[in-house]
């Protein structure tokens, strides 16, 4: 049986629905999120009025951006009681659901960067460009640094992420050249290039989730059978390993790098389902399950057969 | 000892990497925050016809409060307020209106005000009409067809302070030597800056027009006092001592400083003379009961 992509495993296995679970439900909330804020100026139906900067649902509930709102406490800005309200809601939200949930769930260049990490897996673009995936840290601290000297939130002149969301919800103007030039960046210049190594909203919600509590698990690792598929579809590949191999090294089957985005592509993709979603404190299944360990062992004993076949 | 060298050339090589790293990426981002810096101040220049909506602060604080969350946009009942986008002169994402398409109608609760999360648009300004959005200015007297002498007064009429920031003036038309000239004059201390005025300007191209204040305002050097006014203060002048003027004009002739000016008094107190001096103006008299 040859494999025909990433994934087309556990298509087979578990069908399609089943193996795009967590990517349909993201892209439910990343589209949700803007028909909410849409259907006022389109429908007239006034839910969410603002935008992802700061937010008012149903004239009660306000929601502020932290990322924002510090850049604008540098620039000497006083906030007034709701926003502090809407940064403490949201900030205790991505706490407790893991802080780049922004990104996977909400922030809508992730379908922009998906889009491109999908074709450039699709056609086998590589490209050699590295740029540290610790830079965005950098630019994190830069977009901190410049109000404090200019006195004026420069990274809002330029940030894709609220660029994007504003240009759906009030005007795009020229800003699809910004969201363009991140595909072209993700697409050919570097892999994972904008959301995995530069974008400071991101760093800073990884910051906010570093201790969450929503996590995903390989709590079935034993079952793993080194397809990869996993490795291949996540954009941060980096933070699997620990967790999915560290069992001779004593580490826990919780993948509890602040860089994970809790996207779930793991989960979906995956035909031995070692993963799914946990808390932080989620321990490896199986332990007192010795017939289904076993089982895994066994269909991985199988697999280069089948592979060679 | 040979392990250990090998060893130390490892850390060494690591240290370099690690190091080169780190100072390629800083040096990335810094040229970055240098673009990002450059291109801030350059479009930190709002153009004259986009006016920030009641209780901005002034434009550059304004640009480090503003989060451009567009909730004042969205809370305008007249949806009048826009967000810059990319490409506009307006700074992405920051609200502002254009007096001529759609000018701010002064509502007395000022709903653009109460949801600004950041205090952009100042939450003490209550009173819409201590607003200064901008200041009207009648910046083209010669299309402006009060000056060419026409009864116009749209702008006086429109203005939602009328007869405070804008009041008429009447002059002579000295052209016509027979007509008025009704004259819209706008007050600083009152004009808010709304722009109904240039929106209602009949004109092709509005003659009077929002500017931000401070193109709009000149602004008088800081040791200039107006005598006048320091008088008025003082209640007596400050300068020289309040004596009568002294006119050095021929006899029977005076001077009046506030009122008539050069007056000619009869000789001696007597009635002018019944003839004129002049004799052509006696051989004309006839003519004229002709």
């Amino acid at each position: 049986m040859a494999r025909e992509g990433v994934g087309a495993e556990a298509i087979e296995k578990k069908g399609w629905l089943k193996a795009h679970r967590w990517l349909i439900s993201r892209r439910i909330s990343q589209i949700g999120i803007l028909a909410l804020f849409l259907a006022g100026t389109v429908g007239g139906v006034w839910i969410v009025k603002g935008n992802l900067a700061s937010s008012l649902t149903l004239d009660v509930l306000p929601l502020t951006d932290p990322h924002v709102l510090l850049q604008a406490i540098l620039a000497g800005v006083k906030p007034h009681k709701e926003a502090i309200i809407g940064v403490v809601l949201v900030v205790a939200f991505y706490m407790l659901v893991g802080g780049r949930v922004y990104c996977s769930w909400v922030c809508p260049v992730n379908m922009v960067t998906d889009a491109a990490s999908w074709l450039r897996r699709k056609f086998g673009i590589r490209s050699t460009s590295q740029i540290s995936r610790s830079t965005r840290y950098w630019v994190l601290g830069l977009t901190f640094l410049l109000p404090l000297i200019t006195g004026s939130i420069v990274w809002e002149l330029f940030n894709p992420v609220s660029m994007m969301f504003r240009g759906i919800v009030f005007g795009m103007g020229m800003a699809w050249i910004i969201i363009l030039g991140v595909f072209v960046f993700d697409l050919f210049v570097t892999k994972e290039g904008w959301c995995g190594r530069v974008c400071p909203v991101g760093a800073f919600y990884s910051l906010v989730g570093a201790k969450s509590l929503v996590r995903v698990v390989a709590d079935r690792r034993s079952e793993c059978d080194d397809c990869m598929d996993c490795f291949a579809v996540c954009p941060e590949s980096q933070v699997i390993k620990p967790a999915l191999k560290g069992a001779g090294k004593g580490i826990g089957p919780v993948i509890l790098s602040s860089n994970c985005t809790n996207c779930g592509r793991c989960i979906d993709v995956c035909a031995e389902e070692v993963f799914r979603f946990g808390t932080r404190f989620s321990k490896e299944k199986g332990d007192g399950i010795n017939t289904e360990g076993s089982l895994g062992k066994k269909r991985a004993a199988e697999k280069p057969s089948a592979n060679a076949a | 000892m040979t392990i250990s060298k090998t060893q130390r050339k490892q850390t060494d090589v690591n240290r370099r990497q690690f190091l080169g790293t780190v100072f390629k990426t800083a040096a990335g981002v810094g040229l970055m925050g240098m673009g990002l810096g450059l291109y801030a101040k350059q479009s930190s220049k709002l153009p004259p016809q986009a006016i920030r909506p009641p209780g901005a602060l002034p434009e550059d604080e304004f640009l480090g409060a503003c989060i451009r969350c567009g909730l004042c946009v969205r809370d305008c009942p007249y949806e009048i307020l826009k967000l810059g986008q990319l490409g506009d002169q307006v700074p992405t994402g920051t609200p502002y209106f254009t007096a001529r398409t759609g000018p701010c109608e002064m509502c007395e609760d000022i709903p653009c005000i109460p949801n600004c999360p950041t205090n952009a648009l100042d939450h003490a300004l209550k009173d819409i009409n201590k607003a200064r959005m901008g200041l009207a200015v009648l910046i083209d007297h010669e299309t402006c067809i009060a000056y060419l002498g026409l009864r116009c007064e749209v702008c006086f009429n429109i203005c939602p302070i009328r007869g405070k920031a804008i009041t008429l003036e009447y002059h002579h038309n000295k052209r016509s030597g027979k007509h008025a000239l009704f004259l819209p004059i706008v007050h600083s201390d009152a004009c808010t800056g709304c722009g109904l005025c240039e929106k209602a300007c009949i004109l092709e191209e509005a003659a009077i027009k929002v500017f931000p204040i401070h193109l709009a305002k000149g602004e008088l050097g800081h040791h200039y006092r107006v005598g006048w006014k320091e008088k008025e203060k003082a209640g007596r002048s400050l300068v020289t001592p309040d004596i009568k003027h002294r006119y050095n004009l021929p006899e029977g002739v005076r001077y009046d400083l506030q009122g008539e000016g050069l007056i000619i008094e009869p000789k001696g107190g007597q009635e002018e003379l019944p003839m004129s001096s002049n004799p052509l103006d006696t051989l004309n008299k006839g003519l004229e009961n002709k």
